[in-house]
């Protein structure tokens, strides 16, 4: 067990190591000399000159991005060449507004998918289910931005019953903050829900099929009863695997969502500082976005065998 | 009238049979899978269903439980002792309650048929307390604990903390015997209990069943495609083909004297020494027919050395439901 | 509850016809899956729609009409106009192309460069192949959108830039696939006859592999591509794809955005037509899954 979780951190490391060589390859090699950037074609040499000396950009690239580098762990994500900006702390407040709306979404998608994807299973080539697989697959299909200027439309402006965007903190006015919340959290969640169901649906079907099910009714059990007490938990296994991953999916949908609802997430901030060619912030965003994907995979892997007795054996 | 109160007013009676199952008939989309199966179970009598893969023994099985695939239909009768209603046409909830408490099975898979996500002190326990016959978690525990002593698995208070996929196949096919046995059944089915497991296991694991059934005076259905297994369990012997009972009689008979041209070949498949002229060991000619596809009239007459016209029409059954035949030109030697 | 659920028998003794538990797997012997008929039949629909574009619009998707702003569906402007009093409809036929266009090329960049990846790092020492595939693992962590940003930070948005993103990203998923087909074929037995008898595993990626995962590699291509067709407008809605006037659909919905409640159709027309690209291609995807997956054949019953 423990030299598995050993094993697993140190990949988690490596992969993180290695990924932010890859962005800041990219965002800080590839696209040219940072002052040069921000200045401008026109600019000229004396201060561009100046700007390199003041954002450090004039040293060799390997100080450059061990300076950066070396920042991360404590939330030192630098000064932006832009706005002059701290990047660390806007980074932390626009994550956690993203981090409300994911979480938000997450809860919507689970109280749609779980009983969608059970129901559609145990109805397997039965009418119910068959639509039931069809209303997921539809979906699936539609984008998150869509849904969300669907809701905007009827939901805030032809009903009025809700604002059509912006954003409130929790503090600040809790009441506000959750009238604010749900049409993001549900034009994010509906969409995940058609996903997860599916997966939700393909796992319990597996479960159906499982010799230990059939045991539980020899037992004594009923069909209903049996797939509570055995199945779903059994089922949980796969589902908690693909949560983990979605909810990274999630964290990226978001960013169309928040343009959508104009919430001041992470998303925004990354958009925005694209359009300003804030190049270190992107960074900033961009490592912090991989982080989070690689985290939940390595969380979801010792999640997966605490979960499993199988697995916790063999580890 | 519940289940319960039913069962509580016929005591057990040596005479009654625990199991009667009439014409039991089974189909799905028009194509026939179990036709007109009939055969009784006295308590704490032993016996065997026999035939090749395909032959409908594990269906039967599944049907006498109600655990039938989703698009199974059955028709025809399944009595229980002291249960008035045919079980083939109680509602699921009752079938419930009379499964794992009158009615036990051991399946042939011991890899996958326990949940591998629960202890299996707990799985044992569980049947216990789904049929009320413990007073609280406490005494399940220790009940289960008992039971899987009784199927001799060494130190149970160890293995019932255990996961199934701690345990050997033999192992786990023993807490499966535990769980089947657990409330006293009237009836055991238990579908080739032995065939996953290692010849050296096989014989005790036997041998627990038929000491397991004669404790509780339970019936054992016993469902083998291995004759010599069936032989050494069991007092009375049906042997099935195509979805049909072909012979049936007690062990001893019909294993020395068989009728039926099917169960001569079995017997013969299964007899390792016999060779014929050109050295080769017997088996039955042909195959069973893939997707269950028998031929009318008798099931057999496709493979059988006797078959011409009068085969193309089913033979009906001669004789009584526990000894008799269903075939045109049965072997001599034994009445039929 | 009083039909029993499905259950598997404990060996496959007789199957039962009709009652195999895996979808499709029935039908799939006599007639095709109607997720298959469905989705190829949306996937023709656009692509003929996407042809025709190029010989026939109703108008000038791209011509300004200010006197004819913001029309509702009528004979002349089947689905409207738009705020430049542009023909919604013809706009929509040109932004099939676009859909297509970045389909095609991001799945092809994908599955050319990630397939044969994928069958050489089955084929190499194992060693070298898990760390290849961590490696993998970690690109899998740069989801297509967000390459996709970075690459317009970079380079600045196009449609060029958005569909070498969206494929790029995708590379790793068609190189894990094709790895653990590699990986199965080359542990049948056929292959391991075929390697007893001298043959590299080269030759025998190319002899046996290849053939044995294309259906793989098919299905696969097809779930990539509504996942690319989504990334594509999601990137065109926030304004990372293709750029105007070229229309594009996530494009359009951007535009309809603020109408959504004075001019639902404006909105529902791009956001109908994403949608049925992308359950279009996600039906096929299972359609042919249902049909090429041998595993599915395997019918199990009770007897």
């Amino acid at each position: 067990m423990l030299v598995q979780l050993t094993k697993r951190t140190l990949l988690l490391l490596a992969s993180l190591v290695l990924a932010s060589v890859l962005v800041f390859w990219f965002l800080s090699v590839l696209p040219g000399d940072p002052a040069q950037v921000a200045l401008g074609t026109g600019a000229t040499p004396e201060a561009v000159a100046e700007m390199q000396e003041r954002f450090g950009t004039d040293r060799p690239l390997t100080v450059q991005y061990l300076d950066w580098v070396s920042g991360l762990p404590v939330g030192d994500f630098g000064v932006s060449y832009v706005t002059g900006a701290t990047i660390g702390p806007l980074i932390v407040d626009r994550l956690m507004v993203s981090l409300w709306l994911v979480g938000a979404g997450m809860l919507v998608a689970l109280v749609i998918a779980v009983p969608l994807g059970t129901l559609s299973a145990v109805h397997h080539r039965r009418p119910l289910g068959t639509v039931l697989a069809g209303v997921s697959q539809v979906g699936i299909a539609i984008p998150n931005f869509l849904a969300g200027i669907l809701l905007i439309g009827l939901v805030a402006v032809s009903w009025r019953l809700l604002p059509a965007g912006g954003w409130v903190p929790p503090a600040q006015d809790p009441v506000e903050f959750l009238r604010r919340l749900l049409l993001p959290a549900l034009a994010l969640g509906i969409i995940e829900g058609a996903v997860l169901a599916r997966y939700v649906r393909s796992t319990v079907l597996n479960v159906l099929r499982e010799d230990f099910l059939r045991t539980a009714r020899a037992k004594g059990l009923t069909p209903a009863r049996a797939l509570v007490r055995h199945g779903l938990r059994n089922a949980a296994v796969p589902v908690v695997t693909i949560l983990g991953l979605q909810l990274a999916v999630l964290l990226v949908g978001a960013v169309v969502v928040e343009r959508v609802f104009v919430i001041p997430g992470l998303g925004s901030l990354l958009l925005d500082g694209v359009a300003n060619r804030d190049l270190l912030l992107v960074q900033g965003v961009v490592m912090v976005l991989v982080l989070a994907v690689l985290l939940l995979n390595y969380l979801v892997d010792v999640l997966y065998t605490a979960l499993d007795p199988r697995l916790r054996a063999a580890a | 009238m519940s289940a319960d109160a039913l069962a509580a007013a016929h005591p057990k009676d040596p005479t009654v049979s625990v199991l009667e199952v009439r014409d039991l008939t089974v189909v799905t989309g028009g194509h026939t899978l179990l036709e007109d199966v009939t055969f009784s179970l006295g308590p704490g009598e032993r016996v065997g269903l026999i035939g090749e893969s395909g032959s409908g023994k594990s269906l039967t099985a599944l049907a006498v439980m109600g655990l039938l695939p989703e698009g199974l239909t059955a028709t025809g009768t399944v009595q229980l002792r002291g249960v008035e209603t045919d079980l083939l046409r109680i509602g699921e909830r009752e079938r419930s309650g009379l499964r794992g408490r009158r009615l036990g099975m051991v399946f042939q898979e011991p890899m996958t048929a326990l949940n591998p996500l629960m202890r299996v002190g707990n799985q044992v326990a569980e049947v216990l307390r789904i049929h009320g016959t413990v007073d609280d978690r406490e005494d399940a525990t220790q009940r289960a604990q008992r039971l899987l002593a009784d199927v001799e698995l060494p130190d149970p208070g160890r293995i019932a903390r255990r996961y199934p996929h701690q345990l050997s196949g033999g192992q786990r096919q023993r807490v499966m015997l535990a769980m089947a046995l657990a409330n006293g059944p009237d009836v055991l089915i238990c579908d080739e209990p032995t065939t996953a497991l290692d010849v050296t296991v096989q014989a005790q694991m036997l041998q627990l069943i038929a000491a397991g059934v004669a404790d509780r005076t339970s019936g054992l259905l016993f469902i083998s495609h291995d004759l010599p297994v069936v032989a050494t369990v069991c007092e009375r012997l049906l042997v099935m083909y195509g979805g049909r009972i072909v012979e049936a009689g007690p062990t001893e008979e019909l294993l020395t004297r068989p009728r039926h041209p099917y169960t001569e070949g079995l017997l013969a498949a299964s007899d390792l020494e016999a060779v014929d002229d050109q050295g080769r060991l017997p088996t039955i000619p042909g195959a069973v027919p893939p997707d269950g596809r028998f031929p009318s009239g008798c099931v057999f007459r496709n493979r059988c050395p006797r078959g011409d016209e009068a085969c193309t029409v089913w033979p009906g059954w001669s004789g009584s439901d526990g000894d008799g035949v269903a075939c045109w030109y049965p072997s001599e030697g034994r009445h039929g | 509850m009083s039909t029993p659920q499905p259950l598997s028998g404990p060996s496959g003794q007789v199957p039962i016809p009709g009652e195999d538990v895996s979808s499709g797997a029935t039908m799939s012997r006599r007639s095709l899956p109607a997720s298959l008929l469905v989705g190829a039949g949306l996937v023709v629909v656009i692509a003929v729609v996407a042809l025709v574009s190029f010989l026939w619009t109703p108008h000038d998707p791209l011509l300004v009409q200010g006197a004819q702003r913001l029309q509702g569906p009528s004979g002349e402007f089947w689905f409207g106009t738009d705020r430049f009093g542009r023909d919604v409809f013809s706009r929509l036929m040109y932004g099939a192309r676009t859909t297509l266009l970045v389909g095609v090329v991001a799945v092809g960049i994908a599955g050319l460069i990630g397939t044969p990846l994928g069958v050489l790092m089955g084929s190499s020492p194992r060693v070298i192949g898990e760390a290849v595939m961590r490696f993998n693992d970690l690109l899998l962590a740069f989801p297509a959108l967000l390459l996709a940003v970075m690459f317009g930070a970079v380079y600045g948005s196009s449609t060029l830039t958005a569909m070498v993103a969206i494929g790029i990203a995708t590379i790793p998923v068609f190189a894990r696939v094709a790895r653990s087909g590699t990986l199965q074929v080359l542990s049948s037995d056929y292959a391991l006859a075929a390697r007893s008898a001298g043959r590299t595993k080269l030759a025998i990626a190319v002899r046996h592999v290849l053939p044995n995962i294309s259906g793989l590699v098919i299905v696969q291509a097809s779930v990539s591509f509504a996942i690319a067709v989504l990334a594509e407008a999601a990137l065109s809605f926030l304004g990372f794809g293709t750029q105007p006037p070229t229309p594009s659909w996530g494009r359009m919905l951007q535009e309809a955005q603020e109408l959504v409640a004075v001019r639902p159709s404006q909105a529902v027309a791009p956001g109908l037509a994403i949608a049925l690209a992308v359950l279009g291609f996600n039906l096929l995807g299972d359609g042919l899954r249902d049909r090429l997956d041998p595993r599915l054949d395997d019918r199990r019953g009770t007897g």
